[in-house]
């Protein structure tokens, strides 16, 4: 029974999320997603995700509170997310977080998802008890809104960004290739099912900024919108030829090719930085091969993983109040009433707009 | 004493008391920024005593709308007292001194008017709304005389939100008043890369 009791909102993308933590305990992590109203647009549709927020979030917030057994009375804060993400969807959570602070009469704290998916490894419930995250830690952070790859020397002060997608992120290339293969939308869970017949060996896909020239500015970013268009390529040319697409060998492959480089990124900076320790995040650590060849190649070089559970690895409420309390219990104040949505919010505003 | 809170224009909240009276008052006319403000805005208004929140339910820009009514909401739910959806033209209709039917004219981008048609006010004190509200192309010629204006008053929000809980009545669906569907097109199959 120690730390702040915080309650946390998490709009930023597809996930209504809203969660209740004491301190580093986790009371309640409950999410409504609106993953299934986008599914046949193939891809999260922004004023999609803004209604159904607006929809989720009050029957959420009652939801936590029950499932934590606390009342919003006994909060000693409130934590929003204020970026990066959509824009529209954002705001939906900070206008809530503003309404509720002030009629509570509560400490608000703007913070950044970013942080927020890492503090999700510190969170403790009484089925999972964890040693203390050690810094520094590198963090490989995947999902359909982002692939970020972070320097971490501490969460509520110092993280650096190393490297991120140029272009699309990852969770966005399994929608795409996905749907070139006749797949439905979510395409990770799709891709990965017609994978396990498949050989990743099959076609040698490339590797988006591998090559040596690139490493000089790119050497830990990511670009995954020239593998799709070489999986349509590969793709097309079969059909045209008269084959037959052998959909588990291109999605293995496919999958292979994009798990290659975020893992071979990710611990060349756990080298470079002479960082023995990599924490994954993001929806799409939910993805078995990608969880096994990290852990097998982290293995091997001499590097300690951590992942946190699924249900706090996708976009959630627990992490962002998670984060607030660490801002809390290291003496920061409030953020004003000021800030706004931030769509492109630099990793290192771990708190946005403090007093 | 009635909190209303609208972001269907600019950022407008107010309290009023039990007799109608406005006790505090904040807006900015800015049609944007509705995020930012909202915070500030509500702190200078709040206080003990509130039994009702009254939000705006538009029409006006959705992403800006929403920002209004979300922190509406969760103001009542943090006092835990009920939120009266209120559609915005409402407030407008109050505070127009017009002789018969007229059209509260609101921008609704995309060089389309929001429309909804009063005439006079109802037993209840209540706007009468005669023509539900819809969606016109700019300059379109409007049968009625037209009122249009870029704000809103949220203390007369209030007032009419006061109007409908003394009648007991529900002049607002608890959605927004959209008046579009989301801007999206299923896809077609996927473009061919290969020349
Ligand atoms: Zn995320």
């Amino acid at each position: 029974m120690t730390g702040p009791l915080v309650l946390g909102i998490e709009t930023s993308c597809d996930e209504t999320g809203i969660g209740i933590v004491r301190g580093r305990q986790l009371l309640s992590n409950t999410i409504a997603s609106s993953m299934d109203e986008h599914a046949r647009y193939g891809g999260v549709v922004p004023e999609v995700a803004a209604r159904a927020h607006l929809e989720a979030l009050q029957p959420s917030i009652e939801r936590a509170l029950t499932e934590a057994g606390v009342t919003l009375d006994e909060l000693d804060a409130i934590a929003v997310t204020s970026g990066p993400g959509l824009a529209g969807a954002l705001m939906v959570g900070v206008g809530a977080a503003k309404g509720l602070a002030v009629s509570l009469g509560k400490p608000l704290y703007a913070v950044n998802h970013l942080v927020g998916h890492i503090a999700a490894d510190i969170l403790t419930s009484d089925d999972r008890a964890t040693a203390p995250l050690e810094y520094p830690t590198i963090a490989l952070l995947v999902s359909g809104g982002h692939t970020s790859l972070l320097h971490v020397r501490d969460l509520t002060t110092d993280v650096e960004l190393l490297g991120e997608t140029v272009d699309d992120a990852a969770g966005e290339a399994f929608d795409k290739v996905a749907r070139l293969l006749g797949l439905p939308y979510p395409g990770g869970p799709q891709i990965d099912r017609v994978a396990a017949d498949g050989d990743p060996k099959a076609i040698r896909f490339p590797r988006g900024l591998s090559k040596a020239s690139d490493m000089a500015k790119h050497r830990y970013d990511f670009s995954f919108s020239g593998l799709k268009t070489a999986v349509a390529r590969w793709v097309e040319r079969a059909q045209s030829n008269g084959e037959d697409v052998p959909v588990a060998d291109v999605a293995a492959s496919f999958r292979e090719a994009v798990i290659d480089v975020l893992v071979t990124k990710a611990l060349a900076a756990c080298a470079d930085r002479g960082v023995p320790r990599l924490l994954l995040g993001g929806g799409v650590i939910a993805n078995r091969r990608l969880r096994e060849v990290a852990l097998e190649r982290a293995a091997a070089a001499g590097v300690a993983v951590r992942i946190p559970p699924l249900s706090l690895c996708t976009d959630n409420g627990a992490m962002i109040a998670g984060l607030a309390a660490e801002l809390i219990a290291s003496g920061r104040g409030p953020s004003t009433l000021a800030f706004g949505a931030d769509s492109t919010l630099p990793v290192t505003e771990i708190q946005v707009s403090p007093a | 004493m009635i909190l209303a809170v609208d972001t269907s224009l600019g950022t407008t909240v107010a309290v009023v008391d039990a007799d109608g009276r406005t006790v505090a008052e904040a807006s900015t006319p800015d049609p944007l920024g509705h995020a930012e403000v909202i915070g500030d805005l509500l702190a200078q208004v709040a206080r003990p005593g509130i039994t009702h929140v009254v939000a705006g339910m538009g029409p006006g820009p959705f992403t800006g709308l929403r920002i209004g009514i979300a922190a509406a909401r969760a103001f009542a739910l943090g006092r835990g007292i009920p939120l009266i959806p209120i559609p915005s033209h409402f407030a407008i209709a109050l505070d127009a001194s017009a002789e018969g039917p007229f059209a509260v004219v609101t921008d609704a981008r995309r060089r389309e008017i929001a429309v909804s048609v009063f005439d006079g006010v109802d037993a209840d004190g209540i706007p009468n709304l005669i023509r539900p509200t819809r969606l016109e192309k700019r300059g379109a010629e409007l049968d009625e005389q037209t009122h249009e204006t870029t704000e809103l008053s949220a203390a007369a929000l209030a007032r009419v939100g006061a109007a409908a809980i003394a009648a007991g009545r529900v002049l607002a669906d608890a959605e927004p008043l959209y008046l579009r569907s989301p801007d999206v097109v299923q896809p077609g199959a996927p473009k061919r890369v290969s020349a």
